[in-house]
């Protein structure tokens, strides 16, 4: 008798990326007219989630309408600077370099105890403060990088590198950008590189986050959904992996919400008064 | 009977603009000689719109006098319209779609969703109440009802429709695109295998009209399609983008393929035998 068997019924990570990347386009494009935008701001870091939004915005706008920004440290790694010039000649987007480190270093003067981590802070709203600044000067909407992964480990500068009022990635996992990259014809040197902040010298996600991307990813796509610890276990992962990933993403709620504001009355905002963030009423 | 299923994209909260731009529509597509148009759910204000509801619902009667007093000036011939929007009736508030005869008996039928999508991404029935009919109408043309979105993802409102007598189901829709893993958004999958399903059961129409655009974000899917009373897609919009799909609907259709097919007279003859556990399910809920 001819045998035929079925698939099993489970999570999948793997998309199809075409029709991701054409949805991200008509978000881009939707989100910046609806805004009064035709035109946006991308800091691109030389790493693979600015390489991706830059691509993206750059199908969506066209290139001439993409502000590409490297705004490199001293500090920073010489392969950063390098990969932001490729990605932005790949994607035909002109870069406009600044030099952060006058206003990181002013600064630090000013706080001789300040330590390699807390300088990592300074520099990445250092950023923030001069993407703004070059929103302003071009009528540009500045375009978030930050990825699903890091926006549940709460691994990013708060107030900084979630600051950009669109953000195309957040809602894909780091494997998802990866798979979008290959797709998108990101340089395969910035897909393949180990990812880093690069907020201190020779730091790399997966040795901050103590986790691997591609494990995480994982574990985090089960968790969210409800499923136990024991049935993530069983799906090839520790139990201290699967305590790991948790324990960051119930740290870090409050990175992920506006500040908590004390409720008084029966109109607090986002409490009782809910409008949603595209709201408008017609004069 | 021609049909236009228009999949718009609205401008969140502006009703007048939102009005405006489907009355254009309709007469830039006068020359289609259109019988019945069909706009998406909440298509007037936008669907996301939390406690906004109350500041940008409006009567039935209200949006009844504005189409007339337009389709007396500039289009003249008739046109029956379906349009979803917010409504109001006097403090309650309600996810509704209108059924408008302009030329003729204007406001013919009103439909107010009842099954309200209270989870995940969804939050209807905190700033709304649920309708609680399902009543098939007479149009111009036969005999028709009027689901809301998740009302149609539950068979057994579309069986009630047609054991009702009803030919064609219009199904105004907002459905945020979701699930990225196929050749089509989930969603807009899922959309086409229900009315599949429901018009090869019944053998009736299924006409949905699926709204577009980002909410901040939730993309609504758009993929408004039309099924004929084999189960088969006749018109297909493509997912996400406006789009105006034109399709004809022949009545005439349905009493041959009911006929080779006869499942809603089976249905009809073996309800009575399964209804007395339907009763005493409904009672113990």
């Amino acid at each position: 008798m001819k045998v035929v068997r079925g698939v099993t019924a489970g999570e999948r990570l793997e998309l199809n990326y075409q029709l991701v990347a054409e949805a991200l386009q008509r978000f881009i494009h939707e989100e910046l007219s609806d805004r009064g935008y035709q035109q946006a701001i991308v800091s691109v870091s030389g790493g693979v989630d600015s390489a991706v939004t830059l691509a993206l915005a750059a199908r969506a706008l066209g290139p001439e309408n993409v502000h590409a920004l490297s705004l490199p440290h001293k500090d920073s790694s010489a392969d950063s600077r390098k990969h932001a010039e490729l990605v932005a000649k790949r994607f035909g987007v002109t870069l406009e370099t600044i030099d952060i480190t006058a206003m990181v270093e002013g600064y630090a003067r000013l706080t001789p105890q300040i330590t390699a981590r807390r300088k990592g802070n300074v520099m990445a709203r250092a950023r923030m403060i001069v993407s703004f600044d070059k929103s302003e000067q071009y009528h540009a909407l500045p375009l978030g990088t930050g990825n699903k992964t890091e926006r549940l480990f709460g691994y990013f500068t708060w107030h900084a590198d979630d600051a950009p009022p669109i953000n195309p990635l957040g809602d894909l996992y780091k494997t998802q950008v990866w798979g979008l990259a290959e797709f998108l014809d990101v340089p395969p040197e910035i897909i393949r590189k180990a990812p880093t902040a690069d907020l201190e010298p020779g730091q790399t996600d997966e040795d901050d986050l103590g986790v691997r991307y591609r494990r995480a990813d994982v574990i985090l796509e089960h968790y969210l959904k409800g499923y136990p610890d024991e049935y993530i276990v069983n799906l090839g992962f520790t139990a201290e992996e699967v305590t790991l990933v948790k324990r960051r993403v119930n740290r870090t709620h409050y990175k992920r919400h506006l500040p908590a504001v004390a409720l008084l009355s029966s109109t607090a905002i986002n409490e009782f008064y809910l409008r949603p963030l595209d709201f408008k009423l017609a004069d | 009977m021609r049909h236009a299923l228009l999949q718009l994209k609205p401008e969140k909260g502006n009703v007048e603009r939102n009005l405006a731009r489907l009355l254009s529509r309709l007469l830039e597509l006068r020359e289609e000689n259109i019988d019945v148009a069909v706009a998406p759910e909440a298509y007037l204000t936008g669907y996301f719109l939390q406690g906004g509801v109350r500041e940008l619902a409006m009567e039935a009667r209200q949006l009844e006098e504005r189409l007339l007093e337009w389709h007396t000036q500039h289009y003249q011939r008739p046109l029956d319209l379906i349009v979803g929007f917010y409504e109001r009736d006097g403090g309650d508030y309600y996810n509704s779609a209108a059924y408008f005869e302009l030329g003729g008996r204007g406001l013919l039928h009103l439909h107010r969703k009842i099954f309200l999508p209270t989870y995940g991404v969804f939050d209807e029935e905190r700033f709304l109440g649920r309708g609680h009919g399902l009543a098939s109408f007479d149009s111009r043309f036969g005999r028709a009802a009027i689901l809301i979105c998740e009302d149609f993802w539950h068979s057994v409102t579309a069986t009630i429709a047609a054991l009702q007598g009803a030919q064609i189901i219009y199904v105004p829709s907002a459905s945020p695109a979701r699930d990225f893993t196929g050749a089509t958004p989930g969603n807009v999958g899922r959309w086409a295998t229900l009315t599949q399903a429901i018009s090869g059961e019944h053998g009736l129409y299924v006409a949905l009209a699926s709204l577009a655009g980002s909410e901040a974000g939730k993309m609504m899917s758009g993929g408004s399609l039309l099924s004929g009373p084999e189960g088969e897609i006749l018109a297909r919009a493509e997912a996400f983008g406006e789009v105006a799909l034109i399709a004809d609907v022949d009545f005439e259709r349905i009493p041959p393929v009911r006929y080779d097919n006869p499942l809603l007279a089976d249905l009809k003859a073996g309800l009575p035998l399964i209804f007395p556990e339907l009763r005493q399910i409904v009672e113990e809920l």
